[in-house]
């Protein structure tokens, strides 16, 4: 990878948090979604963040962050016993989603948290950057 | 002359600007596990780039120079308390440092624009 600069940083860490608001959506949005079996039931999706090191920069310290994969959570899907459900099996049960409404409530506060940190960090430093321009005027 | 006018004013800078990546980058890592936050020591790199310690001179092309001419060496930051995933970025810390560096940026650079104005008015003779 090319020598990243603070927008590039700033900039990926965004997409990463992003990735991350995306799964808290869809999440939230299957949070009630009922199948027939514990197979097909929906699972919460986390995604996996991780450092990316420029080569040209190795150990100075400049690294950004990608969501690099997104993993199911392992909880069981809910088995609730309802009979009369058009979905349920022939025993009678039919199969919740695991994910849990609090748990991406928070996950989502905290993406956008840092999402408007990067934000932050970016207007700061192009500031900056245009008040360096203008030296010497 | 007018290089060594400039220049304390001109390396603050580039160490400041050196230092606002990696501050961006330990809090554009701050979700991710297993990221150590690191920084840099302004005093530190500032006495390098200035050449009054650490560097090695090279005379001659087989020489290697030392570490310090690759520019300012990051460290790990100690942290308060690390979370349980191993990541030791404690924003309110990244913010605040994050926070003085752009202002001690802006500082560095009303320094040298002052300087700069003062050579134009002593060039005028006004």
């Amino acid at each position: 990878m090319k020598a990243l600069t603070i927008f590039d940083i700033s900039a990926r860490a965004m997409s990463a948090q992003q990735v991350r608001i995306n799964a808290v959506a869809s999440n939230l949005a299957n949070a009630q979604t009922i199948t027939s079996s514990a197979e097909t039931a929906y699972r919460a999706m986390r995604p996996v963040f991780e450092t990316e090191f420029p080569l040209r920069q190795a150990g100075s310290g400049v690294a950004s962050v990608s969501a690099v994969d997104i993993e199911q959570s392992k909880v069981a899907p809910e088995k609730r016993y309802s009979p009369g459900h058009p979905l349920a099996d022939p025993d009678g049960y039919i199969y919740a989603s695991n994910v849990d409404v609090n748990e991406e409530l928070v996950d989502m506060m905290e993406a956008s948290r840092q999402y408007q940190n990067n934000i932050e960090v970016l207007a700061t430093a192009k500031s900056l950057i245009l008040k360096t321009l203008s030296v010497g005027k | 002359m007018l290089d060594q006018h400039l220049a304390p004013h001109a390396n603050a800078l580039s160490i400041r600007n050196k230092r606002m990546e990696i501050l961006g980058a330990n809090i554009a890592n701050a979700a991710t596990p297993n990221y150590k936050a690191r920084d840099i020591d302004f005093s530190q790199a500032f006495q390098q780039a200035m050449g009054t310690s650490g560097n090695m001179l090279t005379t001659n092309a087989k020489h290697i120079g030392s570490l310090g001419a690759q520019g300012p060496e990051s460290r790990y930051r100690l942290p308060l308390s690390a979370s349980l995933d191993g990541n030791t970025v404690e924003l309110h810390v990244e913010q605040l440092q994050f926070a003085e560096n752009a202002t001690r940026y802006e500082a560095s650079l009303q320094f040298l624009s002052d300087r700069l104005r003062g050579m134009r008015t002593a060039l005028r003779g006004e």
